[in-house]
């Protein structure tokens, strides 16, 4: 007896959309890159359930799900070097702040 | 009640409750832990699903190496990482908005779709198969996306160097 592949889908939809609701309130350059891990972590979770409950013979899913954590992990490392650059700068990683190139 | 149903049940409520602590928190570092309850939690739902090294490198690669990369990030950075200034009430209620609206509509839509999702045979994928998908070059098999992520991890390490380093 196995769990619905529903339910799977549901925990992950609810994941997505708190980090949804955390990339639109949080103001602080940290705390959007973790509402970012938090959506692409669901969004793998996603692949490797459609992969295991709809086609358990082939591999595609598990395969790009294992590539979207080298992604977000890519990802990461870029982004903590940019965000530590821009304190170094601005001495701050408060969004309001980085307004150069927004006009 | 099924055993697997009640521990899928704990889990997700664990997931649930850490994710919204991870982005409502106001201290980095406990927003960070959080992260990484999550990142766990995702690591139980693989072995659910027999994919046991899916779930080794969620815990190796996200478990263990994106969230000790945010904890140094969070360490260097010190006093700024504080959120320290409150977003105001109306952007609060309007990200509620959309991610309530966007939650609604999705599980609404799962629940009215037939995924034909009664497939799942328990079995997994053995790792000598996969080895076999990662570095085969016929139909179906995934060598080059492989060495372009290669590429990508050097370029991204070259790259995170170049940003970081001191003038």
């Amino acid at each position: 007896m196995s769990i619905p592949a529903e339910y799977m889908l549901i925990l992950s939809a609810v994941l997505f959309f708190i980090g949804i609701f955390g990339f639109f309130t949080r103001r602080n350059l940290v705390s959007l890159l973790i509402s970012t891990e938090l959506m692409l972590n669901a969004v793998d979770i996603n692949f490797a359930v459609f992969n295991a409950y709809c086609r358990p013979e082939s591999l595609e899913g598990y395969v790009f799900s294992l590539f979207g954590i080298g992604v977000a992990a890519a990802e990461t490392a870029v982004a903590i070097a940019i965000i530590i650059n821009v304190y170094r700068n601005f001495h701050s990683i408060h969004i309001k702040r980085l307004r150069d190139l927004k006009h | 009640m099924d055993i697997n149903l009640i521990i899928f049940s704990g889990l997700a409520i664990v997931m649930i409750v850490a994710a919204i602590f991870a982005v409502t928190s106001s201290k980095i570092m406990r927003a960070t832990t959080n992260l990484l309850f999550v990142l766990f939690g995702t690591a139980g739902l693989y072995f659910f699903l027999h994919y046991t090294f899916l779930g080794a490198v969620q815990i190796t690669v996200y478990a263990g190496g994106i969230v000790v990369l945010f904890i140094f990030a969070v360490l260097l950075i010190g006093k700024g990482s504080v959120d320290v200034t409150q977003t105001s009430l109306r952007r609060y209620l309007a990200g509620m908005a959309t991610a309530l609206t966007g939650m609604i509509l999705t599980i609404y839509l799962i629940g009215n779709t037939d995924f034909a999702s009664d497939k799942f045979n328990g079995e997994g994928v053995a790792i000598k198969e996969l080895g076999m998908a990662l570095m085969g070059t016929d139909k179906y098999n995934y060598i080059l996306p492989f060495e372009v992520m290669s590429v990508l991890l050097l370029a991204c390490t070259v790259g995170a160097i170049m940003i970081a380093r001191k003038k």
